[in-house]
């Protein structure tokens, strides 16, 4: 049987559609594929598939039936992994859990489900750090606001913990790498696109946008950290470990002049 | 709030507040249901690590640094020569609000030095709470520390508005305490404590008749004990501990590895070193006692006082237990399971669940990510490669760190190469 390439929109409902495609035509020899990561195989034939929420849905509801909700979270956190041929590893997981009877979403001696389970742990350690490592800015408009480069596409694992936690504030996270971000008006909260002026410096406090008590905030909170530090036992090792040094741009307690 | 002062106030008070060691911010629920500002849950969160790689969750700070005890171990005593400073009940709460908006904490640890008296300062600690949570709608964690001798009405009230109290004894002995804090009194730490034990678990019981009993100190109470000041062994230590798990239902026990800070010769000389080894195999043994189901006994005991610092507590049992092993990975209960050196408490559930598809072999209990290296001695599984040795556990530990060229050994313990 010839070689298939279903190219989906990048959403987890599209993937989900593909899903479905493959359990309606019987496909075996099948890769799914991101249109914005697409890469042409030889002697495959491409075919697009058209997101389509109720067959998602169907996927979705199937798969919450036949696994714990743990495990289908892990699904969903795994896709947001962006990683390359993430989508067919899941694949593999879903047709083995629909392929058997009993329930198999543990058998952690299986390859997809093991591979599922440590991608949605790394999802779930960044989505963890953003929840740490976010610093919000009072911008002149009075919004506290925070950018974000994460590695994995965790804007939308977060947006819960944020909303329950300041809803007596203004508030922006945007996701710099997407192009994307969250804002929370004091009643709701939407995904939205901005455009930022060509000066505007992702690292730094400009009073031109932030609040001017912003920079004397930023300030007590840099000399609390260092002031906070027991020299004698100093290990950079485990610092680096636990603050990689990826997130260090963005974090006011690492900003040298402050 | 004058940010010159407030800076200047910041670093003394932070600096002086840093050898307390307690940082969760976890076990509470309280929910953001007023609209308010922020919310405790039950996973607590870590914002920054300082250059010593200790977690930034709470801005930690003391109310004062004015002390009218003299307990040697301690930078806040009154014969030190620092600088003195004290916070305004009002400044604490906008640093704590500031910060708290921006992200940086999970809340505020509001320690003190005594000045005046314990119940004039324990008065207002108590006020910066009932202040962030009354007038700043402030849902997030806060931690008090129970100033020795304050009164049980302060005590009552604190735990209203904290999420943990704690008070901490320093100095896991009386004879230790009477040495190096002359002018503090053993009952005076545990009356406290034994008042919000008594809260906790009166607050308990109402709870269960009248759901709208207020919370009280929902995330308990915690302690620390100094270690390599006063002499102890980690047998005095770690049995003093469990005396106050099980008798003041802690939470948590901190140690905290003694930093000279002083040239009083009744402790050890500025510039010697930390003991941060053996700290981290206190903690260690904390863990197994907490989540492992070993008795304190079985870690350490009048023929086994100390911990070893070259292998960790779970292998140092293992090694003095070998007729327990090697266990069967696809029989062996939870219990056992949890005693294989190597397997963490992540690993016992995931081999429980896989091996209700197939018995597991050495190839799946690698993928699965158990630390090979110790665990090997210890088990036998669907695989025949290791089964018919019959080492003794001097080999076993001569092998074992032979090869222990692991991450763990190198991060969390810098000085192993000490021992090398």
């Amino acid at each position: 049987m010839q070689n298939k390439t279903l190219i989906y929109d990048g959403t987890f409902e599209g993937f989900l559609s593909c899903v479905f495609y493959v359990f309606e035509y019987k496909l075996t020899q099948v890769t799914i594929q991101n249109e914005y990561v697409l890469q042409n195989a030889l002697f495959s034939e491409n075919e697009n598939i058209v997101t389509d929420k109720t067959k998602s849905d169907r996927v979705w509801q199937g798969l919450k039936q036949r696994a714990s909700r743990i495990s289908s979270t892990k699904i969903y956190y795994a896709f947001l992994s962006e990683q390359p041929n993430v989508e067919n590893i899941l694949l593999d997981y879903i047709q083995y859990i629909f392929k058997n009877k009993e329930k198999v979403d543990t058998d952690f001696t299986h390859s997809s489900v093991l591979k599922t389970s440590q991608i949605a742990k790394n999802v779930s350690r960044e989505k963890h750090r953003m929840e740490a490592f976010v610093r919000f800015r009072l911008t002149k408009d009075s919004i506290y606001f925070a950018n974000i480069e994460p590695d994995f596409n965790v804007l939308p694992l977060i947006s819960k913990h944020f909303k329950s936690r300041y809803a007596d504030q203004k508030w922006v996270i945007y996701d710099i790498k997407r192009n994307y971000g969250l804002y929370y008006d004091l009643q709701t909260l939407d995904f939205i696109n901005m455009d930022f002026p060509d000066n505007f410096d992702f690292s730094k406090t400009s009073t031109d946008f932030f609040a001017n008590e912003e920079f004397d905030f930023q300030k007590l909170w840099k000399d609390y950290f260092d002031s906070t530090n027991i020299k004698e036992r100093k290990n950079m090792k485990l610092h680096i470990r636990h603050v990689p040094k990826r997130y260090w741009k963005y974090l006011s307690e690492k900003q040298p002049n402050l | 709030m004058s940010f010159e002062r407030t800076l200047e106030k910041l670093k003394i008070l932070a600096d002086a507040a840093k050898y307390d060691v307690s940082c969760s911010s976890s076990g509470s629920k309280r929910t953001n249901t007023n609209k308010g500002l922020g919310n405790a849950t039950g996973m607590g969160i870590c914002h920054s690590y300082t250059e010593d790689g200790r977690c930034v969750s709470l801005l930690k700070i003391l109310l004062t640094n004015h002390c009218i005890f003299d307990c040697a171990y301690c930078v806040t005593r009154k014969s030190n020569d620092v600088k003195r400073a004290a916070f305004k009940v009002q400044e604490v709460v906008d640093l704590t609000i500031n910060f708290y908006r921006r992200n940086y904490i999970e809340g505020l640890f509001l320690s003190s030095g005594i000045f005046k008296s314990a119940d004039y300062t324990m008065e207002r600690l108590v006020a910066v709470a009932k202040k962030l949570r009354l007038e700043e709608n402030f849902n997030g964690y806060i931690h008090l520390k129970s100033i020795p001798g304050a009164s049980d009405e302060l005590m009552r009230e604190a735990g209203l508005y904290a999420d943990r109290l704690s008070v901490n004894i320093e100095i896991p002995t009386k004879s230790g305490l009477k040495l190096l804090a002359p002018d503090k009194n053993f009952e005076d730490f545990i009356k406290p404590m034994e008042k919000v034990k008594n809260e906790i678990i009166q607050y308990k019981s109402e709870k269960k008749i009248i759901k709208s009993t207020p919370k009280y100190a929902p995330a308990g109470q915690s302690t620390q004990m100094i270690v390599g000041a006063s002499g102890e062994n980690d047998f005095q230590i770690l049995k003093t501990a469990e005396h106050y798990y099980k008798n003041f239902n802690l939470k948590r026990v901190y140690y905290s590895g003694y930093v000279p800070i002083s040239y009083d010769n009744r402790l050890p000389n500025i510039g010697s070193e930390v003991p941060m080894l053996r700290e981290n195999r206190l903690y260690q043994s904390d863990w197994l006692t907490r989540f492992y189901g070993f008795q304190t006994n079985e870690i350490v005991n009048i023929n086994h006082q100390n911990l070893d610092l070259d292998i960790d507590p779970k292998l140092s049992w293992a090694l003095r237990n070998m007729h327990e092993f090697p266990v069967d990975v696809n029989r062996a209960d939870k219990r056992m399971l949890a005693r294989i050196p190597g397997i963490g408490m992540k690993s016992v559930a995931k081999i429980l669940m896989a091996r209700k598809y197939r018995r597991l072999n050495w190839d799946h209990l690698k993928k699965i990510g158990i630390a090979f290296n110790r665990a090997q001695y210890f088990l036998v599984c669907d695989s025949n490669q290791f089964e018919k040795r019959d080492l003794t556990a001097d080999k076993i530990k001569a092998f074992i760190l032979k090869n222990s060229t692991s991450k763990y050994d190198t991060i969390l313990n810098p000085q192993l190469n000490l021992f090398e």
